[in-house]
């Protein structure tokens, strides 16, 4: 356990983010996501950033907006209700095509719900979730230590794809605290920003405009974004995947769901049962080339997904599938988790 | 012969889209003016509103970015936070500053951000329609209050500017109208007190400029600066707030 230090999921990715030169904070108090907010209060003013307590959801997102039309690395946190009252903002920066990073640790709903982890968020955060054809890169980590790296992903492709990213986990891995490895990583990505808000000295005047009224131009717009889109879809998949060289049974979960899940494997694997697990890491794009592989290689397998949810991400797998595999489904929310027993119990009839 | 008139650098040479008559294209003018004369055009960031001058970037010679409806101050805050040595302005109606954007244009006040708000009062939601705005003066008669505000269903007109006066981080606020060239040139010299102290660090400055509607007051350009003097200026009084 040598230079590792314990910290929760939240503060994981609150470091994480500053690592990856995250340089500006927007946000709005919510549980379960307050020791981010906190923790970037402390953090932003060491390395000379920029944190702001904004008044509203509506303030920090538009917050983002404004720091990243002027070329620094910024990104908001919020959980499910505030994500929802973000949505505008994030569909303007997609439609500006702004780089920023979005956490969401997800909690239970529909309206205020509660404050117990929920994964019913994905909807939202893998379809665009705003008004528009857009998209966000919608990133989910599974444990403490992920949560910290990924944040150099995310960082990464918000600039490179000059696009909204959301990391999507939940109040379970938020709260939870593990031992980990702070270190500094590199995305290579080039940090010029040609287009950015800087004063027009040396070059033409720039706008950030997500708005396009002459006839047709609005069509042009989309569609260059539509054409970023299949681009991340084709190179942008990313997935962990645990014995699917032999499995016939593929249990198909993310994030901390999928930490529950492994524990089937492992005790499944034990008693003899050939399971294997695909585990998204990217939820948009879904990793759906791994399950095109699947239908071709374990041709008499089935496939069991499980959401804290009453059923989201199915819809991605059933896609990706596309009718060769039977897909089962077990799912809960509100508060309820299903268990390593409940995954067990229902292999049992399958 | 020497030339002592020009168009203003900051100011593209082109027709605007706005209405005969209407107030936009005058502050338009009179903000690249500014902009010009204090020598800061290519450190100044404009964000555009949404709103008739949703495109005012398309007029402005300099870097702009919109924002969503009422938003501007939230974005201003953080591209002025993030690039303290740029000047950074916003350019909001009434509909976007005083309704949609009330809550980002107090807490931006309150925080003292050191930004300069222009602020166009025509009482009138214009790219809509011609709605009721919430500065839309008691009797008056708009798409949405068809037989004139009633102080009974739509309450009073806001006084937006009176109301942030009381905030300590504000520094400066001042109502002007485009009512006649005297107070036209009130209204520059105000706008560039605002830019003035934003370049000094003085902190937030804000501008109401009484603006005409032509179109949607159904009134011609005439008529409309008389209204503003007669009837618009009676309610929102002209002057130095703070």
């Amino acid at each position: 356990m040598k230079n590792k230090i314990l910290m929760s999921g939240n503060e994981a990715i609150a470091e994480g983010a500053i690592k990856a030169g995250c340089r500006f904070y927007a946000g709005y108090p919510i549980t379960p996501q307050n020791e981010l907010i906190a923790y970037m209060s402390s953090r932003m003013p060491e390395v000379k950033g920029v944190f702001i307590q904004a008044e509203s959801e509506l303030a920090a997102i538009n917050m983002v907006y404004g720091a990243s039309a002027a070329g620094v690395r910024a990104m908001t946190s919020s959980s499910s209700p505030g994500v929802s009252l973000k949505q505008e903002g994030i569909s303007y920066i997609a439609g500006a095509e702004l780089p920023a990073v979005i956490v969401n640790v997800m909690r239970g709903g529909p309206g205020l719900g509660n404050i117990a982890p929920a994964q019913s968020d994905y909807f939202q955060a893998t379809r665009g979730g705003g008004h528009g054809d857009y998209r966000s890169i919608v990133i989910a980590p599974s444990a403490v230590q992920e949560a910290f790296d990924l944040m150099f992903l995310g960082f990464g492709l918000a600039d490179k794809y000059r696009n909204p990213v959301i990391v999507l986990t939940d109040g379970m891995l938020g709260q939870m605290m593990e031992p980990i490895k702070v270190a500094s990583c590199k995305f290579q990505v080039s940090s010029k920003k040609p287009w950015a808000l800087t004063g027009c000295a040396g070059r033409k005047p720039n706008i950030v405009k997500s708005f396009f009224l002459a006839e047709g131009a609005l069509e042009i717009a989309n569609l260059k974004l539509q054409e970023k889109y299949k681009t991340i879809q084709e190179k942008e998949q990313r997935f962990e995947g645990l014995f699917l060289d032999d499995a016939n049974i593929i249990l198909v979960a993310y994030g901390s769901m999928a930490r529950v899940a492994k524990g089937a494997v492992g005790a499944l694997r034990r008693n003899g049962k050939k399971v294997g697990l695909i585990r998204p890491i990217t939820l948009w794009p879904f990793p759906s080339k791994v399950f095109k592989s699947i239908c071709q290689r374990n041709k008499k397998s089935k496939v069991l997904v499980i959401e804290m949810s009453y059923g989201q991400m199915i819809e991605d797998v059933l896609l990706s599938v596309n009718g060769k595999l039977p897909v089962e489904f077990i799912g809960k929310s509100g508060g309820g988790i299903p268990s390593e027993e409940d995954i067990i119990n229902k292999i049992k009839l399958l | 012969m020497e030339k002592i008139y020009r168009r203003p650098e900051s100011l593209y040479d082109t027709s605007t889209h706005y209405c005969p008559g209407c107030g936009h294209s005058t502050v338009h003018k009179i903000i690249a003016e500014v902009v010009d004369e204090l020598g800061i055009r290519k450190k100044v960031i404009g964000i555009a509103p949404v709103g008739c001058a949703v495109v005012a970037y398309n007029y402005w010679n300099f870097d702009c970015s919109e924002a969503a409806h009422g938003r501007a101050l939230a974005v201003a805050t953080a591209i002025k936070r993030v690039r303290p040595n740029n000047i950074v302005f916003t350019y909001q109606g009434d509909g976007d500053l005083a309704a949609i954007g009330t809550n980002e244009t107090i807490h931006a006040a309150n925080r003292g951000e050191n930004l300069t708000v222009i602020f166009i009062n025509n009482a009138i939601y214009g790219m809509t329609g011609g709605q009721m705005a919430p500065t839309t003066l008691l009797n008056q008669k708009t798409a949405t209050t068809p037989l004139g505000r009633d102080a009974k269903f739509q309450g009073y007109p806001l006084k937006i500017s009176e109301m942030l006066a009381v905030l300590p981080a504000v520094k400066y606020i001042e109502r002007v109208s485009l009512q006649s060239v005297p107070e036209t040139i009130k209204a520059k010299k105000a706008i560039k007190q605002a830019f003035i102290n934003q370049v000094d660090g003085v902190g937030f400055s804000l501008v109401e400029v009484l603006s005409p509607c032509p179109t949607y007051w159904g009134m011609n350009p005439v008529d409309s600066l008389k209204w503003i003097k007669d009837v618009m200026a009676k309610e929102f009084p002209l002057g130095r707030i703070k």
